[in-house]
């Protein structure tokens, strides 16, 4: 071990300046690295693929963004005129950032609050109580694709169970389309994609409840924590930083990438593209017109979009019990 | 373990009225969630008399087993046998889990225990990786796999599994655990990093490979390899599935068969698997 700790603190202080003499720093670094030979041997698998399955079509997504390219001809060199035709000419396109904003901004915050705060119900029962609500809140995310299941429920006839309800209720008289209709699309897809939304992140907090450390509460109740409430906002949330963080990215990242439900609801494309999402627009590029430079242009914006909206978030958690 | 019991004694700072209204909620919030789920199950065993009904119902009332029947019969006359949806979606996911599983593991253990020239690089290009969809890259990933050769195959869609960015992440969180004395010792018997990674840092990680088992379980198990997998013999349950559940409406029944066969799966592996699950979110406990 010893053989490979000293080096090891050592590629600390070398990585931080950089600017001393370029051979023998080199030449550290090269021990260094023969020192772990075994490490990078062990993940050499796992990065080869990291590299070509993801960051090598990162990467080639970027460049091929400036380029126009049909999958037939070699891909020709545009310079930004995908990115301007995207955001001056493209009307669809506009409606669909609107919609992926708006379905972002609702279902984003509004399922990491659900996450977390079923988790911190659900964290109060009994162990029995606890294995069962887990699963039950967990499940819809976990069955796989069967958002169809919603298909049937509002289904545009009277064997739907919504028009069903409703006319049996006397609301309504007559079955309503509800996938066909633009008022009522965006409300049902934003209600499917919180129903999907307790997956990682929700085990992630349940988990992390358990490990706040049980005799800050103790300690809380002697401090003159009065409530569950200040109990929750002084003790629990500081203690879960690192768990809140790596929910916000999945959450973040789950409801800007909405698609699936969008096209299985409300059909591809859906009726005046009351539906499209950028993801359902880069579909539509990607694998029907086989605009790829388009796509990929679409595929960049999307990638900006959430790297900084994570960023921001991130900063904003940062911030959390300070 | 000991969690647990702890977790039985009774807080402080509870109100009555608070526990009873935060009860309600959750029951509430439980069965919208259910709803769906439950509908499911009842329309599988519901006679087509009972799917047609106005108004309709949401439990069945003479459950009947035809529609697992008149699915059997329909898969029976497919062109691809149905056997080889559930071998090839067997096959699909088995390999992704078992490969991930030990790739992301190998790859893991140096990140969570080694400082070397590059892990800091390597990892914060992992974590950036959570941040974006599949969708971002299924372009240039469509452009690789043909190069390489693996379109039409199953490994367009098991060979990247392998690369699947959040297992290698909640491995490295947990391997983090593991005492540093331990691998010493090892070290100091004269087992070589391999060795140490095989028989020390495997067995101790047991729970933490049913998370990622069931991650990519999920993530596969609900994949059609669409735009990767065009013969027919190769597709994959889920895609049979689409078929039957999209054929029309004398299928109704069936459909709802199909979806409750489809999430049985996953939710009785997440069923058998869910304490294992939470101990290794637990422990990985997402540090910073």
């Amino acid at each position: 071990m010893s053989n490979i700790d000293i080096p090891s603190q050592r590629s600390g202080t070398v990585t931080g300046k950089a600017e001393t003499s370029a051979p023998s720093w080199l030449a550290v670094k090269w021990q260094v690295i023969k020192a772990h030979k075994h490490s990078y041997i062990l993940m050499s698998p796992y990065l080869l693929l990291f590299a070509v399955f993801t960051v090598l079509p990162v990467i080639m997504s970027i460049v091929i963004s400036f380029t126009y390219f049909n999958m037939l001809e070699f891909p020709r060199f545009i310079g930004w005129q995908n990115y301007s035709r995207l955001f001056l000419e493209d009307d669809v396109f506009l409606i669909a950032i609107k919609n992926t904003i708006l379905f972002a901004v609702i279902t984003g915050p509004l399922s990491y609050i659900a996450c977390f705060v079923f988790a911190w119900i659900i964290n109060d029962l009994r162990p029995k109580m606890r294995a069962f609500m887990t699963l039950i809140f967990y499940a819809p995310s976990i069955s796989g694709n069967v958002y169809f299941l919603w298909q049937m429920i509002f289904s545009g006839d009277r064997y739907g169970i919504a028009n069903g309800f409703l006319i049996k209720m006397g609301v309504i008289l007559d079955p309503i389309l509800w996938l066909k209709d633009e008022k009522y699309i965006m409300p049902i897809i934003i209600l499917v994609q919180l129903w999907l939304s307790l997956g990682t992140g929700f085990l992630a907090f349940i988990a992390g409840l358990q490990t706040v450390d049980k005799t800050l509460y103790e300690a809380g109740a002697v401090d003159g924590v009065k409530n569950r409430w200040q109990e929750l906002w002084f003790i629990t949330l500081p203690s879960m930083k690192p768990q809140l963080m790596f929910g916000a990215v999945i959450q973040i990242t789950a409801s800007l990438a909405i698609a699936d439900v969008s096209i299985y609801l409300a059909g591809f494309p859906s009726v005046n593209y009351a539906a499209e999402t950028i993801v359902t627009h880069l579909i539509d590029f990607g694998t029907i017109r086989f605009e790829m430079g388009y796509a990929s242009a679409i595929a960049t914006v999307l990638f900006l979009l959430m790297l900084g909206s994570n960023l921001a978030v991130q900063r904003l958690l940062r911030k959390v019990g300070n | 373990m000991k969690m647990a019991l702890s977790l039985r004694k009774k807080r402080v700072n509870r109100s009555f009225s608070g526990t009873f209204w935060m009860s309600v909620f959750l029951a509430l919030v439980a069965s919208f969630m259910a709803l769906p789920l439950v509908y499911a199950i009842n329309a599988a065993f519901k006679p087509l008399d009972e799917i047609f009904l106005f108004p309709p119902t949401l439990f069945v009332r003479n459950p009947t087993t035809s529609n697992f029947i008149d699915l059997m019969t329909l898969l029976g006359q497919s062109w691809v046998p149905f056997s080889r949806y559930i071998f090839n979606t067997f096959f699909i996911t088995g390999m992704g889990v078992l490969g991930h599983v030990l790739l992301a593991s190998a790859a893991a253990y140096p990140l969570a225990k080694h400082k070397f020239p590059g892990s800091k690089l390597i990892f914060t290009v992992v974590v950036l990786s959570l941040m974006f969809t599949p969708q971002v890259t299924a372009i240039p990933n469509y452009m690789v796999m043909s190069w390489i050769g693996l379109i039409d195959t199953y490994w367009a869609v098991i060979v990247p599994a392998f690369a699947f960015s959040l297992g290698l992440y909640l491995m490295k969180q947990f391997m983090e655990q593991i005492p540093d004395a331990l691998l010493e010792s090892a070290k100091i018997d004269g087992a070589n990093e391999y060795r140490i990674f095989w028989q020390i840092v495997m067995p101790n990680v047991k729970p933490a490979w049913l998370t990622l088992v069931i991650l990519l379980f999920q993530m596969l198990w609900g994949t059609d390899g669409n735009g990767f997998i065009y013969s027919e013999q190769l597709k994959t349950l889920h895609y049979a599935s689409n078929q039957i559940i999209f054929g029309g409406i004398a299928r109704a029944g069936v459909g709802s068969a199909v979806a409750l066969i489809l999430m049985s799966v996953p939710i009785a592996l997440f069923i058998f698997s869910q304490s294992r699950i939470i101990e290794t979110m637990t422990t990985s406990g997402m540090k910073d």
